[in-house]
């Protein structure tokens, strides 16, 4: 099922990567793995083969083997891959027993911050300026750790309430017990923001994937060795954004829910999309909903979930509902009620219930399957209505748009009413309001124009969408964020992220922190893999406030936060699309 | 588990001057502690944007010299909206109950108003209770003044209400601004009883704030039964608070909260930034919300250095019990106070010590059992204001408001800077 697709673009949009660079972009779903092959920007082959769950390599094999049949892989200069295994680890619970040490402070209970049984609290804490209200017990961590042997765990996590005000705590408490254990999780390492519950939730999980995500990332350096490639690999963040294989190791959670990122870039690569914008993923099951903001994806505000554990991984905003093209149809008391159940396929294809499917085959939206089985579900509703076939088709079809339609609105509204903390921004109330409609998946073509008059704006469906993924995964950039916290009263500049608290002199402005801030993005930036013309830094967070104590400023509390933000990668994206 | 409505708006972005303790930075270590909790993560603590108050939400009930606009800022308006904001998500059943954890705060803003005073300049529990009247029908409403200092505003504005029970505790005005707030203060002629204040010593604790709440507020919110309870939840009763002298705690303040189990919170004063508001906020957000809060400690919290003395808890007792009886009493006492009269005046002078501004008052109620009674005002400020005002109030008899509208028309306003007219039920605000 190779097909080979080009399209010419002129010469003065390429830059970097042209000059028979290849880009080799896998997507390992839960299905399908698909593999791109982009050469100077164009799309020059694809690929789709059945995920085989049981052996990753297997499929990563054959959809490579598929796509070299005719390249050379040694014209090469990136691979990237989003892949489900750390995903798929969580969900089904193939795991690492953890050992949790917790320095909680007040708050709130133990018990409520307790998320296994291996879960210790011990009694150093600091406060929300960052300031240690109660030192750590050495004795106290020795002797968790003496029992974590005892029990044979040998991976921990370590969290400390406000740590990314001062991680000093975290580090102190790993010094104590690293050398006896096999992997160690630090809280301050996982991200900037604020958020307790979650920093437990994202170290734990970090913490409980490591063997597991290092094993799949020596087995793919492999692979492309085995490809007679040297070049740099590449994995997809839940931020769509891609950072080097190796670094990977460390944080391998930042690659859960990688999946709906790399559809949300690949909409970006496949649209040149730079406005206000809603993008749709329409499946068998669920349809999935993003939303760009002068066309740049946004990000869960405090973080994904997973599993019901709610983490602080920088993830792009989807929104998925249980609505599809193949979703049960059903009348039940004088209401025809569409999903969230699938009993299969659609009748069209042998499935057992009538599906929206059948609906736009009955309609002739679309010209899939066999139209008589379809006619038979949907006639069967009509039955129950009251209705002919064709006007019980037709009110399924609106009914499905409406609901997606509804769900659409629901989020945009949630996104601009989101809470805001200056008078500023109240009185400024900038407001998203979708220029466009991008939608993908099987029944985009019968959906988007309908689905664009209830949005109010036009409907766009991308060419190659049923590779979307792995060509979003292809041409990720590399992302990254730091945040950094002067307090001069204390004279100490905390670099959260780094894990790094330094002394600062008296005067130290917002100015040498913002100058600071973007230097040290850079290189943490570089470090993760990116390409200098990659990064531009984006100041997310900038605020000072006059520390006052007994009606004498005693000093200043800055806070700045960095990032490079999602995007494509240089030289792509000039009003250019694959 | 209670299902409780969050409004954040730490206004991060305004204050009354650099260095005044309302400023920029008074919620900064609050939001640190409520993000780090991750208090918003759990289902039933949903967060709302504040919306914005409108003038005439002001002029509902406020008599604004020379108006609305001239007095307030957009973060009053902020403010406001916040508290109502709370009231509706309270009122339309979104959630059980809602803290508006807003500043600036209101309850030294009187209700004629011709600057600031006590870092107010609007009353936003005034506001929001008439928005719940006007958009909810009327209602009963307890509010329940926790701030340290005695809210001679709202005690002002709600003197002659009935269906508006104001109990304020306190620390005693003989050591602590405005001076005021001393049990005699007890409502007016025809709301006798509907103004409770309950000064307490310097140094005051847990353990006192607690009597007086299960011994003397809770048995007369049994009484009054309130539709709806307002906490004005100041924070300025704690042991570290930089500006009164009191031992109260954030245990305490939760403890408190959970046995008020108030409808809405709207925060007022409390200036202990980084040693306080952060505990004593979660304290309450985790009470109102039903979770446990019983880790919630200052990193210094010491219950044996806290402990009030034992004369100070035998002071308590006896007070307490003498309001409870003054309470019990209230309507016999009418008759000595009024005896046959028709009208009955008070004269003030007000101190708007944040702007500067003194303000002759004379204050003339009708008196009346049928409502809370027609209402004059006759007020010169020393900016020069010279104002006269005809309040008819919610809830009026006609006979009161006939004799109202009367007197604003034959008012001689020629000798006036301007001329008010207020009826909230018909909704009327004139200036002449
Ligand atoms: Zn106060
Ligand atoms: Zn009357």
């Amino acid at each position: 099922m190779t097909d080979k697709v080009s399209y010419a673009i002129s010469s003065d949009e390429k830059n970097s990567y042209t000059g028979g660079t290849m880009i080799l972009g896998i997507d390992v779903g839960g299905t399908h793995t698909d593999a791109t092959l982009i050469e100077n920007f164009e799309l020059k082959r694809k690929a789709k083969v059945l995920t085989n769950r049981e052996n990753l390599m297997d499929s990563l094999l054959e959809v490579t083997g598929e796509l070299f049949k005719s390249e050379n892989p040694d014209n090469l200069k990136r691979v990237v891959l989003s892949t489900t295994i750390s995903t798929n680890a969580i969900v089904q619970g193939k795991t690492e027993r953890v050992g949790l040490i917790l320095a909680s402070g007040p708050g709130l209970s133990p018990a409520t911050l307790k998320i296994n049984d291996d879960t210790h609290f011990i009694s150093g804490y600091v406060n929300h300026r960052g300031i240690e209200a109660a030192g750590i017990d050495h004795d106290e961590v020795s002797r968790i750790c003496t029992h974590f042997r005892e029990e044979g765990i040998d991976h921990a996590g370590i969290v400390g309430k406000f740590s990314t005000r001062n991680p000093g705590q975290e580090i102190e408490i790993r010094d104590i017990i690293n050398d006896n254990l096999k992997h160690v999780s630090l809280g301050h390492r996982m991200s900037g923001n604020l958020n307790f519950p979650r920093r437990i939730a994202t170290t734990y999980l970090n913490a409980a994937i490591h063997d597991l995500y290092t094993a799949f990332v020596r087995d793919i350096q492999d692979f492309v060795g085995k490809m007679g490639a040297d070049v740099p690999i590449y994995i997809l963040k839940a931020d769509g954004g891609t950072f080097e294989i190796d670094q990977s190791t460390e944080y391998p959670v930042q690659t859960i829910l990688s999946g709906p990122a790399a559809s949300i870039m690949g909409v970006l690569s496949l649209t040149d999309c730079r406005e206000d914008a809603i993008a749709l993923d329409i499946g068998g099951t669920t349809t999935d909903i993003a939303i760009f903001a002068d066309g740049v994806p946004l990000l869960e505000p405090l973080g994904v979930t997973i599993e019901g554990h709610k983490t602080m991984i920088r993830g792009l905003r989807t929104k998925s509902i249980g609505i599809g093209g193949d979703s049960r149809v059903k009348y039940e008391s004088n209401e025809i009620i569409i999903g969230p159940e699938r009993d299969g396929p659609a009748a069209a294809f042998g499935g057992p219930s009538p599906t929206p499917t059948d609906a736009m085959i009955v309609l002739g939206l679309t010209k899939i399957g066999d139209k008589d089985k379809a006619t038979a579900a949907i006639n069967s509703i009509a039955k129950e209505t009251g209705c002919p076939a064709h006007e019980a088709a037709k009110t399924i079809f609106d009914q499905t748009c409406l609901e997606i339609a509804v769900s659409v609105k629901e989020m945009l509204e949630e996104i601009n009413n989101r809470p805001v903390y200056t008078v500023h921004e109240i009185l400024e109330g900038k407001k998203l309001t979708p220029q466009i409609l991008h939608v993908v998946g099987g029944p985009a073509e019968p959906m988007a124009e309908h689905l664009g008059e209830l949005l109010g704006c036009p409907a766009h469906i991308p060419g190659h969408a049923e590779v979307a993924n792995a060509v979003g995964a292809a041409l990720a950039r590399t992302t990254a964020e730091l945040t950094l916290l002067a307090d001069t009263e204390q004279q100490t500049l905390t670099i959260v992220e780094e894990g790094i608290q330094t002394q600062i002199p008296n005067g130290f402005s917002r100015d040498d922190a913002l100058n600071i801030g973007k230097e040290k993005l850079r290189e943490r930036a570089i470090k993760m893999g990116a390409k200098e013309e990659d990064i531009a830094v984006e100041v997310i967070e900038d605020q000072e406030f006059n520390m006052v104590r007994g009606f004498h400023t005693t000093g200043k509390n800055i806070r700045v936060k960095v990032q490079v933000k999602p995007g494509l990668i240089a030289g792509f994206g000039k009003e250019q699309t694959i | 588990m209670k299902r409780t409505g969050l409004i954040f708006f730490p206004a991060f972005d305004w204050a009354i001057s650099p260095t005044h303790p309302e400023r920029e930075e008074r919620l900064l270590y609050t939001q640190d502690q409520v993000f780090e909790e991750g208090l918003l993560d759990f289902d039933n603590i949903i967060e709302f944007k504040p919306g914005m108050a409108t003038p005439d939400d002001i002029n509902r009930i406020h008599i604004c010299v020379p108006d609305a606009g001239s007095v307030i800022t957009e973060s009053h308006l902020i403010s406001a909206g916040g508290a109502i904001t709370a009231a509706d998500k309270v009122l339309q059943g979104k959630v059980d109950n809602a803290f508006a954890l807003v500043r600036p705060p209101g309850h030294h803003a009187m209700r004629v108003v011709h600057g600031a005073r006590g870092f107010c300049n609007v009353n936003i529990e005034a506001i929001m209770v008439e928005y719940i009247r006007k958009n909810y029908g009327p209602k009963r409403v307890a509010i329940i003044d926790t701030d340290c200092h005695h809210g001679d505003g709202s005690q002002d504005i709600y003197w002659h209400d009935p269906d508006t029970l104001y109990i304020s505790i306190h620390q005693d005005g003989r050591t602590l601004y405005p001076g005021s707030g001393f049990p005699e203060e007890f409502g007016g002629p025809n709301a006798l009883g509907a103004t409770i204040n309950i000064p307490l010593p310097p140094q005051t604790s847990e353990e006192g704030f607690l009597h007086v709440l299960d011994n003397l507020i809770l048995p007369i919110l049994d009484e009054f039964k309130p539709d709806l309870i307002i906490n004005s939840a100041g924070q300025d009763n704690h042991y570290t608070d930089p500006i009164t002298d009191m031992r109260f705690t954030a245990q305490g303040y939760a403890m408190l909260n959970e046995k008020l189990s108030p409808d809405i919170a709207v925060l007022e004063g409390g200036y202990s930034i980084e040693s306080a508001l952060p505990y004593i906020n979660v304290g309450i957000i985790l009470a109102m919300a039903g979770i446990d809060y019983s880790h919630v400690k200052e990193p210094d919290y010491d219950p044996v250095s806290l402990k009030q003395s034992d004369e100070i808890s035998r002071y308590i007792e006896k007070e307490a019990s003498e309001i409870y009886n003054l309470w019990k009493k209230r309507d016999s006492i009418k008759e000595d106070l009024v005896g046959g009269a028709e009208y009955v005046r008070r004269d003030r002078d007000i101190y708007y010590d944040t702007d500067g501004i003194r303000e002759q008052q004379k204050e003339t109620v009708r008196i009346c059992n049928d409502c809370g009674g027609l209402l004059t005002i006759d007020s010169t400020a020393s900016t020069g204001n010279k104002i006269f005002a005809v309040i008819i109030p919610g809830q009026s008899c006609p006979t009161c408001r006939s004799k109202g509208e009367e007197i604003f028309a034959s008012t001689d306003k020629t000798s006036l800077n301007y001329a008010y007219f207020q009826d909230r039920d018909k909704n009327i605000f004139l200036v002449e």
